[in-house]
Order: structure tokens, then C-alpha cells, then sequence
């Protein structure tokens, strides 16, 4: 497959396009469908897409295996954290009306920040798959 | 490559019911990843499948009994749609009474799912971060530790 002239060019030209989908569905996600889940699977497909072109060994090269088992942890911490923090705010645990000074802004930020834990968990945890199964019959 | 397509039938399906996060999740995890994922799984195991050592009498007798019990349970369900639905009656209208002002998130899905339901979403992440670390522990670190591995190298 990494021969194939036009399915090279073709994910050349994809995958930016999904990447910037996915940072779409990810921060547009208080305001239309989407949110983390699908922003962080959206995100995967386009590394899945280049390590199915270009071979896995190449994906490896541009995000390594240390990064994205960090990221796995990072995403959890982060949503976690955000509920710390709204401890150390005074509130209860996930409560996001102390994040900010007023409650709905507060809100807002709080929704977006776990969204963000939950889009990263989820893209880390789905290329770490992909990797995993793809990269043992090579 | 049957359960992609129905994955993305009941995407289909999910956005007549108006029902589009949920459509855009079976969508994006359905059809594509678990496809993807699928097929890496095909072309990692062997061709043959091991000849069966017992027979498939009891379990499937224990596939029918279960699915009959599944759909004598669908037989109390309420009528699809019906707003008299318990579901409907619990949290679900101050939910949409007031999700908008207390967040300031149109989105009401996004809404329940972060804030009100922050807890259960946390536990999915946790979840989702298992299976990871799982996965990472099974298969992952044993392709580092050898790393000249010869092509005839049989698992």
C-alpha cells in the first residue's frame, strides 16, 4: 500500500482537513452535536489514516509511543483536576460554578476544559489500539 | 465489514430520531474506528478457525432463553414516544427548563453530559483510560523489548 501514488496524495490532502474537523467538533461541541468522545476518535482517524498509508512505523515518527501514553494519563488528570480545583474553589467535586467568577461562565469553562480531558484520553487511548494491533504482523 | 455498515445504519437511524450526538458518536466509533480495528484484529490472527470440542447444543439453548427473555421485558415498555414515559416524568424537564440559564451551553446533551452528569462522564473516561492501559500492558510493551524481530518469528 505505501506504493499507491494516489492514496498518498489523497491522505495528504484528508487529514488536515480531519485533524481541523475534529478541533471543529471538539470546541463547537457546546453549541452543536459532538464533544470530546467523538472529537477525540475524529482526531485518531487522522493519524489512523496516515499510519495505514504511510505505514506505522512513519505515525510512530510523528506522535511517539511516549507521548501518547502520556496523553492517555493527561486527558484523565485533567478532567479530574478540574474537579480539585472546584474543591479548592469552595464548591463540590466537578462543581464548575466556582472556576470562573460568575456561575454560568464558570459553567462554561468547566464544560469545556473536561471536554478537552475527555476528547485527549480518548484519541491517545484509540491510537495506542490502533498501534498495538497494527504494528505486530510487520 | 457488516458491522461497519450496520454501525452506520443505526447512525442513520439515530439522526431520524433527532437523536444527532449520539448519531455522530455510533458514526465516528461504529463505522469507522471499530472497523478499522476490527480489520487490523482479521489480518493479525491466524486463517483457521480451531475445530469446536464441544457442541453447540447448550449455548444455544442459552442465546434463545436469553433473547426470549429480552423480548418478553420489551413487552411492559411504554409506547415509543409517549411522553407519559417514566423517563420523561424524573429529571428530564428541569433538565430542559433550566440546563440553557444554569450553563450557558445551548447544547443540553453536552450540558448533562459534563455538568449535570459530570460524575458518570468521568467514569467513562476512566473507562475508556483502563482499556488503554490494558491494551498498552497486553500488547504494547512486548514489541519494544525485542526489537530485531526476525520475519518468521511465530506468535
Amino acid at each position: 500500500m505505501p506504493d499507491d501514488l494516489i492514496l498518498r496524495v489523497v491522505a495528504k490532502l484528508v487529514i488536515p482537513f480531519v485533524l481541523l474537523f475534529a478541533l471543529y467538533v471538539q470546541f463547537h461541541g457546546d453549541y452543536g452535536p459532538g464533544g470530546g468522545f467523538q472529537a477525540g476518535v475524529i482526531f485518531a482517524a487522522g493519524f489512523i489514516i496516515h499510519g495505514l498509508v504511510f505505514g506505522v512505523a512513519k505515525t510512530r515518527r510523528v506522535i511517539p509511543d511516549g507521548i501518547v501514553s502520556g496523553l492517555v494519563a493527561a486527558g484523565l488528570l485533567l478532567y479530574a483536576g478540574v474537579g480539585v480545583v472546584g474543591l479548592l474553589g469552595g464548591g463540590n467535586y466537578l462543581d464548575y460554578s466556582v472556576l470562573a467568577s460568575d456561575p454560568v461562565a464558570g459553567q462554561h469553562l468547566g464544560i469545556l476544559l473536561i471536554e478537552l480531558g475527555v476528547g485527549i484520553t480518548v484519541f491517545a487511548v484509540m491510537v495506542t489500539i490502533f498501534f498495538a494491533f497494527a504494528d505486530r504482523d510487520r | 465489514m457488516l458491522a461497519g455498515v450496520f454501525s452506520l445504519l443505526m447512525a442513520g437511524l439515530f439522526v431520524t430520531l433527532d437523536a444527532v450526538d449520539v448519531a455522530f458518536t455510533e458514526a465516528a466509533v461504529g463505522a469507522g474506528i471499530t472497523t478499522v480495528l476490527l480489520l487490523a484484529t482479521l489480518a493479525r490472527v491466524g486463517q483457521r478457525e480451531k475445530i469446536p470440542l464441544h457442541t453447540p447444543l447448550l449455548p444455544l439453548v442459552v442465546v434463545i432463553a436469553t433473547g426470549a427473555a429480552l423480548i418478553y421485558g420489551t413487552v411492559d415498555m411504554p409506547v415509543y414516544g409517549d411522553p407519559q414515559a417514566p423517563v420523561h416524568q424524573h429529571v428530564a424537564p428541569l433538565y430542559i427548563a433550566e440546563a440553557r440559564a444554569k450553563t450557558g451551553v445551548p447544547n443540553i446533551v453536552t450540558a448533562v453530559l459534563a455538568s449535570y452528569r459530570g460524575y458518570d462522564t468521568l467514569g467513562e473516561v476512566a473507562v475508556v483510560f483502563t482499556a488503554g492501559v490494558g491494551v498498552l500492558l497486553l500488547l504494547g510493551s512486548r514489541s519494544r523489548k525485542r526489537p530485531p524481530r526476525s520475519q518468521d518469528d511465530a506468535r
